[in-house]
């Protein structure tokens, strides 16, 4: 896709992001949100991190069937391991990238 | 700020080589569809990468701008509930609040959690330069290598970013517990079910409702 195309589709999608992620900022403005909400907002990075790492690790092919990206699904494994062991977060992460090529090397 | 870093930018740096390697990935596949100066104005002005890349796969798959840009809106959809989230820790009128709000990525988002609901403004602003400044040099390099193709994968690189949200989910887990496990049980399993029947982006959107579960919790006076 070349030409007059693409830019309104940078354009479009700009301002859509612009929109998403200025509206409630905007229409709160200084108001706190209700307090019988905060009980779900302070779970919110909760169930977005969990959402985030699921569709990291699933991928849904041309067929509409689920796979599981199984190297990082390993990787993801070792980096939580460590994390609980209470390791660093950059040794975690180090060896989430190791498991996780390690594992694509072999298969 | 005597040469010392912001805390913002100290817990961001983890996070510099998968962004700058999946703004890479971004630049080398979008390049040979797009040219070399359109990913990098993407990048620059709608700088998020999962919805570059979910409006970048309805091109290839031969849809139009029309459905392009509601994949890439879906997918940003998350950003209106963490919009609702984080207004009241941002400063002044509505106006420069919406233009805070523009900062909002999943990382920093994330990472300026106090775990209270309340978010640490600072955090949220230096975590996302970081950030920005990653993603837009990622997709520069990716567009300059796109020739040469490199494989990210390969070295493991593309794990850096869930094992990354693993770290940030654990501490959460550790404040919230029991209701902490529930919610992320749920949201497990609604993102993985609504990724079969809805278009890309808008499971993590759907799944992140999970966190309504807490409103079943009483609250004091």
């Amino acid at each position: 896709m070349q030409g007059i195309d693409l830019w309104v589709l940078i354009a479009m999608l700009t301002l859509a992001t612009v929109v998403i992620k200025g509206a409630g900022p905007f229409l709160l403005g200084d108001r706190d949100i209700p307090a019988r909400l905060r009980p779900a907002e302070v779970l919110l990075p909760t169930a977005l991190m969990t959402a985030l790492i699921t569709v990291a690790l699933i991928r849904v092919g041309a067929d509409g069937a689920i796979r599981i990206d199984s190297a990082q699904c390993v990787g993801v494994l070792a980096a939580t391991m460590a994390l609980l062991l209470r390791a660093p977060l950059v040794l975690s992460l180090a060896l989430a990238v190791v498991a996780t090529a390690t594992v694509r090397a072999l298969i | 700020m005597p040469r010392t870093f912001h805390p913002g930018v100290i817990k961001a740096l983890p996070l510099v080589l998968p962004t700058v390697a999946l703004g890479g990935a971004f630049g080398v596949v979008a390049t040979p569809l797009m040219g070399p100066v359109a990913p990098i104005v993407m990048s620059c002005l709608v700088f998020a990468g999962s919805a570059q890349f979910a409006a970048f796969g309805v091109l290839t798959a031969g849809g139009g701008v029309m459905a392009a840009t509601i994949a890439g809106a879906l997918t940003n959809l998350r950003f209106l509930i963490t919009g609702f989230a984080i207004a009241p820790s941002l400063k002044g009128g509505r106006i420069q609040r919406a233009v805070e709000g523009q900062t909002v990525v999943d990382p920093s988002f994330a990472l300026a959690g106090r775990g209270d609901g309340a978010f640490d403004r600072g955090v949220l602003l230096w975590s996302t330069l970081v950030q920005y400044v990653s993603w837009v040099v990622g997709t520069l390099a990716g567009v300059i290598l796109a020739g040469a193709n490199p494989d990210p994968e390969a070295y493991g690189l593309d794990v850096i970013m869930p094992a990354f949200f693993t770290a940030l989910l654990v501490a959460e887990l550790r404040i919230h517990r029991g209701l902490g496990a529930l919610v992320a049980a749920l949201a497990a399993a609604c993102a993985a079910v609504s990724a079969l029947v809805l278009a890309p982006g808008a499971p993590v959107a759907v799944a992140s409702l999970a966190c309504l579960v807490g409103l079943s919790r009483r609250t004091g006076p």
